[in-house]
């Protein structure tokens, strides 16, 4: 029987990168997004593509809510979930605007955190499954320019590693992806260095390669590992006076 | 940022927008002019300019008709993402250009043309229909019998007709992704020349062209002729999975090389080491869909071996009526110059078929040339051979003609220009190809 992967925040350029990967390797599709009409399109491209079933859902990260009837409405229930669901807000804003600053602290910590763990239960309870988040780099360590957002994804990661503590003896797996830059939506007209950006099918080969391998963080491009050894290894003396 | 196409000549400062949608096209449109940019395998300037907009995001497959082998898809797909998708399922493309890197639009707004154009015409023969977004933002279905001057002048009609959003094209069914190829070397031209006239009813033929070989060798090619395989011409251990072809490792090419390691000396070791290659190669063999389409797509960037100055190509195509005498003076030229090309592709052309494409009964030289003096020189004098033999050229190619020699060679586009100018179109897509050539 063909497997099937959830992908939340499915319109992101990464999540439909990994769509098409995990398709190819027939993989049928739960494609989850705000705005279900929006991701028709690509569900039908991946069907006529690869063959594989493809359905999209409508999911908001923000109605913690409405998770447990949206989980309860999966048929079947996926083997594997990726969330992709991200949004880095602005940071000036969130400074000042406490409600601007929520949106990005639920939308980056506690919507994907809840949703996650709910299906890593559901997971537990059927005895297999594999969960895996995009963080990022910016959890490692905080800094000026986007600490509120660094400061959700750290919650994010934290709440990954201790996920994957607690189920480590049985058999569902935990995957914590946390890309260095990616040439996406999010970052479109940035002046991000190409030798430090990775390319959405990239990420998706990482993290395709990742489960396959059994890998439990990943960074996709390797030199990011060494950077964050760098940074995490400042000391706070120092670090609070670069501009990074 | 700096544009190129696939060449690297010319580059020009220009925006590259990548909409994610049809409404961000259209407010892109509202604000100015722009050209459509697809792979960037045009080799010259038909897709940079002041914004170029690249279709890289408008890339849905939208409906596959199993009956017909009809393919509806927006136009950032490209061709070997359809083959990746078809050909397992017993599709190939109706035809194809030399490399499968290049989008659906950019296809259809070159009207390519491939190994089997002798037979089968050049790619908008197999579009059913396609839709175009003009200046405005509405988007206008178009075919042969729905708006056909917009779809016969959008075939062709370098992005300078609006943006091709969608179309709908013909697959062919296939038996095997294999093709059984025959190689016949040639001595010299007149050689060529008649293995092509002996292979016209073979689906596929091209021929290598020795460009340096001079005096008597002049013109001597390895001249390839291809049909696709049957299934019960495969090895029996192939036969039940026909469509698996060994995959090939792609190499790319680290760094622009430095501006001297193509040279003529080293050009004339490669032809020569081809030549002798094509001499010890079986006549016939079974080879898989890649190598014999694509020879050169494994390796990626290959355009860097050119160096930072680039490079230009050179195709236009000779009559039939004087086709001998043309072939003989262009070659001629440039065994004379000793200008080193070392692509240099001869092909036999059917006739004509879109009302804009680059095609017409008679033979198609293209080379490649490296930036440099010495081409630059060359090409007004082969431009010059190719307008006294009442040849033409092809605008997908093309990095440096005169607007002068272009309306010269092919009247076709004076009709074209007055029709922009007619339709609102003249100043709202604008390459720096159509700027230079006065389209
Ligand atoms: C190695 C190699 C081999 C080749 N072999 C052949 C061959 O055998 N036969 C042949 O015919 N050609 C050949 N070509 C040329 C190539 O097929 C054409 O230049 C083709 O147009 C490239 O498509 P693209 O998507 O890269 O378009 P681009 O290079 O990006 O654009 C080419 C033109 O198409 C227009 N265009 C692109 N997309 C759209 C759109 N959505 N709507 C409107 N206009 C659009 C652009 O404005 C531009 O004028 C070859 C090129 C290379 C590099
Ligand atoms: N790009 C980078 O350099 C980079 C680096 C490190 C980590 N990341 C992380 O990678 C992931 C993918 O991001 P991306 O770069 O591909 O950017 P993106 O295209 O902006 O993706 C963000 C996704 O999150 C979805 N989303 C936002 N709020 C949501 C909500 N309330 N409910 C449901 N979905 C919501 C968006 O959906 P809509 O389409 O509905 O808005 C979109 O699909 C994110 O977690 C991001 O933080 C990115």
């Amino acid at each position: 029987m063909s497997k099937t992967i959830l992908i939340l925040g499915a319109t992101s350029d990464m999540a439909r990168a990994c769509a098409h990967r995990y398709a190819r390797e027939g993989y049928d599709l739960q494609l989850a997004a705000r705005d279900a009409a929006a991701i028709e399109a690509d569900a039908q491209d991946l069907r006529l593509r690869h063959g594989v079933t493809a359905t999209a859902l409508a999911f908001d990260v923000l109605d913690t809510d409405g998770f447990a009837g949206f989980i309860a409405g999966l048929a079947p229930l996926p083997d594997v979930v990726l969330c992709a669901v991200g949004f880095m807000g602005d940071q000036t804003e969130s400074q000042r605007n406490p409600q601007a600053a929520t949106v990005v602290l639920r939308s980056n910590f506690e919507g994907p955190a809840l949703a996650l763990g709910m299906l890593a239960e559901r997971f537990e309870a059927r005895g297999s499954g594999t969960v895996i988040g995009i963080s990022s780099v910016a959890g490692d360590r905080g800094r000026a320019s986007n600490y509120v957002y660094g400061a959700a994804k750290a919650g994010f990661t934290a709440f990954l590693s201790g996920l994957r503590n607690r189920l480590a003896r049985g058999p569902v797996r935990v995957i914590t992806v946390k890309p260095g830059f990616v040439a996406t939506k999010m970052t479109e007209g940035l002046p991000l260095n190409p030798r430090l950006t990775a390319q959405p099918d990239e990420v998706a080969e990482a993290i395709w390669r990742a489960q396959d391998k059994g890998r439990d963080v990943i960074y996709v491009r390797r030199v990011w590992r060494l950077i964050m050894a760098i940074i995490r290894a400042l000391p706070e003396w120092q670090f609070k006076k670069t501009t990074l | 940022m700096q544009l190129s196409g696939w060449g690297r000549y010319p580059r020009a400062e220009g925006r590259l927008s990548a909409p994610r949608d049809t409404a961000a096209l259209a407010a892109l449109l509202a604000e100015g002019p722009a050209i459509a940019r697809g792979m960037g395998r045009a080799y010259g300037d038909s897709a940079i300019g002041r914004h170029a907009i690249s279709t890289r995001h408008l890339n849905r497959m939208i409906a596959f008709d199993a009956t017909t082998g009809q393919l509806v898809a927006e136009a950032g797909v490209t061709l070997g993402e359809i083959i990746d998708a078809f050909l397992p399922r017993g599709w190939f493309l109706s035809v194809t250009p030399g490399t499968k890197f290049v989008s659906l639009g950019g296809a259809i707004a070159a009207d390519v043309h491939g190994k089997n154009h002798h037979v089968d015409g050049s790619f908008g023969g197999f579009v059913d229909w396609i839709e175009v977004m003009g200046p405005d933002g509405a988007v206008n279905r178009c075919s042969a019998t729905q708006n056909p001057d917009l779809f016969h002048w959008t075939l062709g009609g370098m992005g300078l007709t609006g943006v091709i959003l969608r179309a709908a094209i013909r697959l062919r069914p296939v038996e095997s992704g294999w093709i059984r190829q025959t190689t016949i070397p040639a001595r010299n031209l007149d050689e060529a020349l008649d293995a092509f006239a002996q292979t016209m009813d073979a689906t596929y033929s091209m021929a290598w062209i020795d460009c340096i070989a001079s005096g008597d060798r002049l013109g001597r090619s390895i001249v390839m002729e291809g049909e696709h395989a049957g299934r019960g011409e495969l090895p029996a251990d192939r036969r039940a999975r026909p469509f698996d072809t060994p995959d090939r490792r792609a190499a790319r090419v680290p760094f622009d090389f430095p501006g001297l390691t193509l040279n003529p000396l080293s050009v004339r070791l490669f032809n020569e080491a081809y030549w002798q290659k094509g001499l010890r190669q079986p006549t016939t063999t079974l080879t898989g869909w890649d190598p014999f389409f694509y020879p050169l797509d494994t390796v990626h960037e290959w355009n860097r071996i050119y160096g930072r100055r680039g490079f230009m190509q050179f195709q236009c195509v000779v009559p039939l009526e004087s086709h001998g005498e043309g072939l003989r003076a262009i070659l001629g030229a440039i065994a004379r110059t000793g200008a080193a090309s070392f692509l240099a592709v001869l092909k036999r052309f059917g006739p004509q078929q879109g009302r804009l494409s680059f095609p017409m009964e008679g033979y198609t030289l293209a080379l490649d040339f490296p930036v440099n003096r010495r081409s630059l020189s060359l090409m007004p004098e082969l431009d010059r051979i190719t307008a006294d033999h009442g040849g033409r050229f092809y605008l997908a190619k093309d990095s440096r003609l005169s607007a002068q020699t272009l309306r010269q060679t092919d009247p076709r586009w004076d009709a074209f220009a007055q029709w922009r100018e007619d339709n609102g179109l003249a100043g709202q897509f604008v390459s720096a190809q159509s700027e230079r050539l006065a389209l």
